[in-house]
Formats: C-alpha cells, sequence, structure tokens
C-alpha cells in the first residue's frame, strides 16, 4: 500500500523539524470535493491544499461543512451512513479514498482530535497505550505514557495517577488526555474538530499555545468557531460559507493575516467584521 | 421573590406572587397521579406477596434434605428431586453455552457490522418477532429438527438445544440494546486511531455493553429455567430416578417433576410440588444472584 510509504517507525516519537523545502510542501491535497448524505449535497467542489508542518483553520457559520471537511480527510466519515464523496483527498500523493487504500490506515497516519472529549472509560495510561498496542507498539509503554502527556502539557498535572480514570479530569485536562492520545500512535497530521467549543477561555489558551508547538511536529487542521482562535493559532486559514441550497462551499483560502486583513471575498470580509454569521 | 425588592415582603405576601395561575390545578392532578401509580405498583407486588404466602404456606413443611439428595417414589414421604434439579443445571448450563456466545455474537454483527439497508432492518425486525413465538412452537421445532432429523433423541442435548433457540431472540435483542447503548463518541475514538471493527468491538463496545447484556441474560435464564412446554414436546421424562450422565442421557428438569407431582391426586404431591416450586425459586435466584456478581464485577472494568 502506498500510504505506507511515510510511515514513521512509531517507537519514535520525535521526527526530524521540517526543513524549508518541506514547508510549502503540500500534504494533503484536497480537489473538487463533494460530499452527499444520503441526496443532500452538503459540500461542494472545495479545492485546498494543507501545508506541512502549518496549522490550517477552517472557518464558517455552522452548518457549513467544516466538520465534514475535517472528518473526510481520515475517512471518519465512512462511518455516517448514507455519505458519500465525490473528489480527491491526496495524502502524500495517494488518493485516501482508493479502493486499494484501508481506511484503518489512513486514520492511524492522521488522527483527530473530537469537539467533546471522550476519552475512554479506562485509566490514563491505558489511555494512551490502547492506540500504539493496537498498532503493534511493541516498547516501552511506561516511557510512551510521559513521552506523549509531555508533549501534550498535561504530565506534570497527571503524573502522580496515570492509574486513574481519564473521565475524572476536568475538561481541559481531557482535551489534552484526548491529544496525548492522538500523539501516542505518531501520527502525520492531526485533525481538530472544535477541540475548545467545550472548554473555558484559559483552557483554550493552553491547548492553542499546545497547537504551536505540536505544529514544530505535526502537521494540523482546526475546525473553529473562533475567529479570534484561527486568527492567533493558524498560518492559514479557509473560510466557508453557505451555498445555494444549503450547500456548503469553500469561499477562500489564505494565509491568515491576509485572509483578516485583506480578504479577496466580500463574504469573508462580511464574516470576519461580524456582518454576518 | 426578588432579590431586588428593597422592601421585605410582609408574611402572607407570598401566597400569590403576581397573577392567578392555573397552578393548584395542576398541583391536584399531581398528586391524583402520584397515587394512581402507586396503586398499579403496589398491586403487582400484592399478587406476588399472594403467591408467595400460598406457596411457602403448603410447601415450607415439606422441604427437607431429602428433597434434594433422594430420587423421586411413589410415596410422598419420600419422594425427593435430585435428578430435576441436577437435571436443570445441565440443561440451563448447555443452554446458556450454546445461546450466550451465538446470541451476543449475532448482537455485535447486527450493530457494529451490519449495513444500515433493507435486509438488516427485516432480519431485526423478525428476531424481535421470534421473541414472542410461544414456547411451545420452539418445542416443535426442536422435536422435529434436533430429537428426529438430528436423531440426537430425547435427550439432554437436545433440550438444551430447543431452550437455547427460544431464548436466542432475547439474549439478541437485550445485547443489541446494550450495544446500541455505547456512546458513539466511544467508538469514533478509536477508530480514529486505526482500530479495525473488531478491535472497536472487544476492547471499547463490549466492555462497555456487559452490564446491559447481563442484564438480557439474567432475564432470558429466568425465562429458560421455567419453561416446561418445550421440553414437554421434546421429550424430558416426568419420572426419572437417576442423575443425568451426560449430553445423550435422558433427563428430567425441575418445572417437569413440578408439573408431575402437581397433577397427581393426592394432598401430599400437591404440596410436594410447592416444595419444589420453592427449590425452583432458589436455584432461580442463586443463578442471577451470579449473574448480578458478574455485572457488578464487568461494571467497575469500565471507569466511566
Amino acid at each position: 500500500m502506498k500510504v505506507s510509504e511515510s510511515s514513521v517507525s512509531i517507537t519514535t516519537l520525535d521526527r526530524d523539524v521540517a526543513t524549508a523545502s518541506s514547508l510549502a510542501q503540500p500534504i494533503v491535497s484536497i480537489k473538487d470535493l463533494n460530499v452527499f448524505y444520503g441526496s443532500f449535497h452538503a459540500v461542494g467542489h472545495v479545492t485546498f491544499d494543507v501545508p506541512q508542518n502549518q496549522i490550517t483553520a477552517l472557518i464558517g457559520p455552522s452548518g457549513c461543512g467544516k466538520s465534514t471537511v475535517l472528518r473526510c480527510i481520515n475517512r471518519m466519515n465512512d462511518l455516517v451512513p448514507a455519505a458519500r464523496i465525490e473528489g480527491r483527498i491526496d495524502y502524500h500523493g495517494v488518493d485516501v479514498n482508493a479502493p486499494t487504500v484501508d481506511p484503518v490506515e489512513v486514520r492511524r497516519r492522521i488522527g483527530m482530535v473530537f469537539q467533546k472529549p471522550n476519552p475512554f472509560p479506562k485509566s490514563i495510561a491505558e489511555n494512551i497505550t490502547w492506540g500504539a498496542k493496537i498498532n503493534g507498539f511493541k516498547g516501552n509503554t511506561s516511557e510512551l505514557v510521559e513521552k506523549s502527556l509531555r508533549q501534550a502539557a498535561l504530565w506534570d498535572e497527571v503524573k502522580d495517577k496515570l492509574n486513574e480514570s481519564g473521565l475524572a479530569l476536568s475538561g481541559g485536562q481531557q482535551q489534552r488526555l484526548c491529544i496525548a492520545r492522538a500523539l501516542a500512535i505518531n501520527p502525520d497530521v492531526i485533525l481538530m474538530d472544535e477541540p475548545c467549543s467545550a472548554l473555558d477561555p484559559i483552557s483554550t489558551l493552553r491547548i492553542e499555545d499546545l497547537m504551536r508547538d505540536l505544529a514544530r511536529h505535526y502537521t494540523i487542521v482546526i475546525v473553529t468557531h473562533n475567529m479570534q482562535q484561527a486568527a492567533r493559532a493558524s498560518d492559514q486559514t479557509c473560510f466557508f460559507s453557505l451555498g445555494e441550497n444549503r450547500m456548503g462551499v469553500l469561499v477562500e483560502c489564505a494565509p491568515t493575516r491576509q485572509l483578516f486583513t485583506k480578504p479577496a471575498d466580500s463574504r469573508t470580509e462580511d464574516y470576519i467584521t461580524g456582518r454576518f454569521g | 421573590m426578588s432579590s431586588q425588592s428593597v422592601a421585605r415582603p410582609k408574611a402572607g405576601a407570598y401566597e400569590t406572587v403576581g397573577e392567578k395561575t392555573n397552578l393548584p390545578g395542576r398541583k391536584t392532578a399531581a398528586n391524583i397521579m402520584e397515587k394512581v401509580l402507586f396503586l398499579a405498583t403496589a398491586s403487582a407486588i400484592l399478587v406476588l406477596l399472594a403467591l408467595a404466602w400460598d406457596i411457602l404456606s403448603s410447601g415450607a413443611g415439606w422441604l427437607s434434605l431429602h428433597l434434594l439428595t433422594d430420587v423421586p417414589s411413589r410415596k410422598a414421604e419420600i419422594a425427593g428431586m435430585r435428578p430435576a434439579i441436577l437435571g436443570t443445571f445441565w440443561v440451563i448450563g448447555l443452554t446458556a453455552l450454546i445461546a450466550f456466545p451465538v446470541g451476543v455474537g449475532a448482537a455485535i454483527y447486527l450493530e457494529e457490522y451490519a449495513p444500515n439497508n433493507r435486509w438488516t432492518r427485516l432480519l431485526k425486525l423478525n428476531i424481535a418477532n421470534l421473541a414472542g413465538v410461544p414456547s411451545v412452537v420452539y418445542g416443535l421445532l426442536g422435536l422435529g429438527v434436533f430429537v428426529s432429523l438430528l436423531n440426537l433423541g430425547r435427550t439432554v442435548i437436545s433440550g438444551a438445544l430447543t431452550l437455547a433457540l427460544l431464548i436466542l431472540p432475547v439474549v439478541i435483542i437485550a445485547s443489541q440494546e446494550a450495544i446500541r447503548a455505547v456512546p458513539s463518541s466511544l467508538r469514533q475514538a478509536a477508530y480514529a486511531l486505526g482500530a479495525t471493527r473488531w478491535q472497536v468491538a472487544r476492547d471499547h463496545v463490549l466492555p462497555a455493553a456487559t452490564p446491559g447484556i447481563l442484564t438480557g441474560i439474567i432475564l432470558s435464564i429466568s425465562r429458560a429455567i421455567g419453561e416446561t412446554a418445550p421440553l414437554l414436546v421434546v421429550g424430558a421424562a416426568a419420572y426419572v430416578t437417576f442423575n443425568p450422565s451426560g449430553l445423550t442421557s435422558r433427563y428430567t428438569v425441575i418445572p417437569m417433576q413440578i408439573y408431575e407431582w402437581a397433577r397427581r391426586p393426592q394432598a401430599e404431591f400437591s404440596n410436594l410440588s410447592a416444595a419444589a416450586i420453592i427449590v425452583l425459586l432458589v436455584v432461580l435466584l442463586l443463578l442471577n444472584g451470579l449473574a448480578i456478581l458478574l455485572r457488578q464485577r464487568a461494571s467497575a472494568k469500565v471507569r466511566w
């Protein structure tokens, strides 16, 4: 399978910091993506690139298909009944929807953090190790737990209670546990679906700081309702809007500073200045 | 009462706050409904207590150790039910061994694997229908398939297979409900880590659903243990004086023994059957107690 050519050994958590030349390289490339739920055309003709080791923010009003697009990238949308997609999503040049590509393999490379923190009803340590174990991890699990929790800036808060339930943590800690869990299988790309919408402002800022740290090693795509968050934390921003027949469309995708200061489209300007949405 | 009000309201001013409302009427209706619902609960409990009293008063005097350890006899004073008790453990044990893996497996398939299409829906509907089929019909099925066609004869294994078929729909439906109650966010979290369907089912869905599945299993065991009609049809014997010795042994079960004693004209035997009913209830409570213990241990493993 071609996807696995890009595989990084799961036992090495640190990877080379991207070189200047790879910065501009798209790691995920979406071309003319259309998503249907039954007969409803939910997302139409979306095209954009996700550059490596950068944070791409997807913003826009509710129901415009941001989360749908995000879930298509690691084929989590396959789990939605009656969902169907057209178009291409290339990951390192391989179409993730090709019949020869196993969605399990795609999800193992492209991790995900959900809107509501959803730790497993298991201990903190097991939350980290489960994903690694099912993917064949044979190394030292306590090292893996510490490394992942440190990367997610959670280690100091939980190091004395690794055997307590992950659900005993606060909401913000649970979300960082979910990030640590995603990091433990050493993905390439991390998709975040409104990861801060259930959190208080302090936890939100901690997650944003964390994202900046993680972007040195990982590529991040984040859906957010919070424009300030996109402006603060992302390198590139894509603005989605509702088109005809409630179909979600991509209005424009640009470096974040440019999108927020000199938007190319009047719809973007209306949205970011608060005249709409 | 508003905290912003400057002057403290006088006593009695609390009674009407603002305009007159329909609150008194709603309160009356609420009180009446509470009593009606209490009566519904009380009537069920009362009937149960009356039954228990009836059984205990006629059977308690006949409870003795030899009732448990002796074989049946034509003399009520020395008659026991050891073969029936052992037969029930054999048949119910085997029924559980057959029905639970198959039933839970079917439920996992239907909820976690099967595509949501017309055939799956038809299948689910018919499993629900099967749960409502009278038990004697399963007896006829068992007689035709296990006793005659597969030539298993009137043996423990025929009885167990028949009862397993009988409780299978209940096990499947209860397990499906339990599996469906597992939050989908848990599945999503696991799938997003690159897990296969089986890894998700084995490590997350099943542990979280186990307490609910065990509740269904308790109900289905309770049903199987009291069944007489299907076993009568597939040839459980009424008068057995030897212990069941294996899968192909002839056998009887406690409900058959109760039936056998109850239909005799002598008063001593009808008291004996009341005693046997008490034994059946105790066995049932023991098995349910075991299942509840397992359920608690399973709940403790999932750390919500």
